[in-house]
């Protein structure tokens, strides 16, 4: 019995699925028969939209990566370094970096402040940077953290039925009550002060673990949910019933049938995860629930950019553009990959 | 039916006394810190300090700790430690506020929303479509504060002082009774930034569920019996795809009365519930973060049973589905 029989079935009858843009594309007829995820991997190839929007995230995370290469080399300054009663040359003259009114400079365009500098005279374009860093790296590892453990509780919850599924479901049905935004914002601000203490490990208040951990547990509603239902359809599967009666252990059989056939789930929430989960890390540092300044992240960034956008409006709209480029790369990456794996299939992650 | 009510009642009475306990945890229990340290804000007094550990029974047993925060949050003598104001008084003032930014925003979200996915469904494949869908995907992934704060500055600010008058005003609130006209004119920015979001969600989900129902077989009698595109349309595809359409709204709504309005408030300084919890913030002012968030995750709970009750009674299959025979 193929464990990924489920796939292929509805692989199958997505060959020209109603609405889908590759309705009856005579490539498809050709592709009949291949494994469903090399079906999926050469549909998603011919979006040439969900490709570009892949590709423009890469570069995105590279540039990030490549945040201390732009300090050290270009801008030769540090993340933190205040150059409030610093000049420089522009155009031949030379301008202070803060103004005597406190205004600081505006984008100059080259290696020096490329995108203007900050209130403290700090650099723009290295502190987008080294914030896009720590935004990217809030995202995708809260959504590592939310996906591993939506993945437990929803394989667990829809395997084991009775009990272990009234608590667990009953749990996910009280986190699911509190409007996103405000369970990051109890979370964010009760550990802010003192940390967290989880056994040996102690986690300190302005540690990035804090907004980590916060997000991570708000989204796990949104994905042991659908992940439960999917268990719940499949356990009564052939292929389910035909491991148990070959004598296969509860474990081995979610390890070995169930969860490669959640994986394609897996792969189409991961992207819109990471996607919210930036926008949420944006949303509490915003209101000073996430990240803790001077730690840069988008969020804060734009959380001060708003204070100032009377007299330095590029401060909020550079990272707000960067952030929602981020996103929306995401959002038409995974709408690629969903459409690649079901073009039928409606995938709806809360945004906060 | 009866039964179905009586059931959804206590399930909801069930997940609110949940709920309590667990905001009751994150605020007292899981952090690594003295309550009535978290509690007096972010420049306390040692007196100060001592007087809330009394006043809230810190050095009691948790049950006990419990039963007082509950009792503080109801009976309405919950205070601010940093402005000294009744915390639950300050939500009733800050809540006609909040109301009018989420109905307002909601039926312009869903008509909109609405609108925009019918379009782009007949539409679908063409440029139009494909120019839109993109838009409403662009829509979903822009942080409210941040597009908000852009209008509020570039349409409220910038272009008042280039116009001479405001078209737009730069922030605030006016009561309803004060000036109705005034109220309408300091919430079309608000409305318009909090609806972008569900618009392009509720455009996109629509469109998907038309382009489904389309293919169904009472669609293709629909056509067969001589019904013009039209009429197919609106009478039988429309009214099929607009029910989960329907079930979102009523969800969205009561999240954003119970939270979600926060940022949007912030922005343009509408000083409703939202805005009182993001101040606190500020100040780690804990009690109106803990009473906020505890009825607005109560809000939620109980809304949503409505919802379900209403299509219950709409909706024979969902009663009978969940073992209800009378």
């Amino acid at each position: 019995m193929a464990p990924d029989d489920v796939l292929t079935a509805s692989a199958g009858d997505l060959l020209g699925a109603p609405g889908h843009q590759t309705e009856g594309d005579p490539d498809d007829a050709a592709v009949v028969g291949g494994s469903p995820w090399r079906l999926a991997g050469r549909r998603l190839r011919r979006d040439r939209g969900a490709l570009a929007f892949g590709v423009l995230f890469l570069l995105l995370v590279g540039a990030c990566l490549a945040a201390p290469l732009w300090a050290n080399e270009v801008a030769h300054t540090t993340v933190s370094e205040n150059h409030l009663t610093d000049t420089i040359e522009q155009d031949g003259e030379t301008v202070n970096v803060v103004g005597f009114d406190g205004v600081p400079i505006g984008p100059t365009w080259q290696g020096e402040f490329f995108l203007g500098a900050d209130q403290n005279g700090r650099d723009n374009m290295v502190r987008l940077l080294y914030g896009g860093r720590n935004s990217l790296l809030i995202g995708v590892v809260a959504a590592l953290i939310t996906t591993l453990l939506g993945v437990l509780i929803g394989v667990l919850a829809g395997y084991f039925r009775g009990w272990t599924d009234a608590v667990l479901s009953r749990a996910m049905d009280i986190l699911w009550a509190f409007p996103v935004i405000l369970l990051g914002i109890a979370l964010g601000t009760s550990l802010a002060l003192g940390g967290l203490q989880l056994g040996p490990l102690s986690i300190s208040g302005d540690s990035l673990a804090i907004p980590i951990f916060v997000i991570a547990i708000v989204y796990v509603p949104y994905l042991a949910r659908p992940i439960r239902g999917q268990v719940l359809a499949m356990r009564e599967k052939e292929f389910v019933e035909a491991a148990r009666a070959q004598g296969m252990g509860s474990w081995r059989i979610m390890l070995g049938e169930i969860l490669p056939n959640v994986s394609s789930t897996l792969l189409v929430f991961f992207p819109l995860l990471v996607a919210n989960a930036i926008l949420l890390e944006a949303a509490l540092s915003f209101l000073g629930a996430g990240v803790r300044p001077p730690n840069p992240s988008w969020g804060t960034m734009i959380s001060e950019g708003v204070d100032r956008i009377v007299t330095a409006p590029y401060l909020a709209i550079v990272p707000g553009t960067m952030l929602v480029l981020t996103v929306l790369a995401l959002n038409v990456f995974g709408d690629g990959i969903r459409d690649a794996l079901d073009p039928r299939a409606k995938v709806r992650a809360k945004q906060p | 039916m009866s039964r179905f009510v009586a059931r959804r009642l206590i399930s909801m009475l069930f997940v609110m006394f949940a709920v309590s306990v667990i905001t009751f945890l994150i605020f007292n229990v899981i952090p690594n810190s003295d309550p009535a340290v978290r509690m007096a804000g972010k420049q306390p007094t040692e007196v100060q300090i001592e007087a809330i550990r009394q006043e809230w029974g810190f050095d009691e047993n948790i049950f006990v700790q419990y039963g007082t925060t509950m009792e503080k949050l109801f009976t309405g003598d919950m205070v601010s430690y940093f402005t000294q104001l009744d915390v639950v008084n300050e939500i009733w003032k800050g809540l006609p506020r909040t109301l009018s930014l989420a109905i307002g925003a909601a039926v312009i979200w869903m008509l909109f929303g609405v609108g925009l996915g019918l379009f782009t469904a007949m539409r679908a494949g063409k440029v139009s479509d494909r120019l839109l869908t993109v838009l409403a995907l662009v829509g979903i992934s822009m942080p409210v504060f941040w597009i908000g704060a852009l209008m509020n500055h570039y349409l409220g600010f910038e272009l008042s002082q280039a116009l001479g008058f405001e078209l737009f005003p730069n922030g605030g609130y006016v009561e309803f009774a004060e000036s109705p006209l005034e109220w309408l004119h300091h919430l079309i920015l608000p409305w318009t930034a909090l609806s972008i979001l569900f618009i392009g969600l509720y455009s996109r989900v629509l469109r998907g569920n038309i382009l489904d129902t389309i293919n169904e077989d009472y669609v293709r009698t629909a056509r067969a019996k001589g019904l013009s595109e039209r009429q197919v349309l609106l009478k039988h595809v429309l009214r099929n795809s607009m029910i989960p359409i329907v079930t979102l709204w009523g969800l969205d709504f009561a999240v954003v009365i119970g939270g979600g309005a926060i940022l949007t408030e912030t922005v343009f300084n509408l000083q409703g519930v939202g805005q009182y919890a993001a101040d606190a913030i500020g100040q780690l002012d804990q009690p109106p973060i803990l009473a906020v968030t505890m009825f607005g995750a109560f809000f939620v709970v109980f809304f949503n049973t409505i919802v379900d009750v209403v299509y219950a009674a709409l909706d024979p299959r969902i009663r009978l589905e969940s073992g209800d025979t009378a």
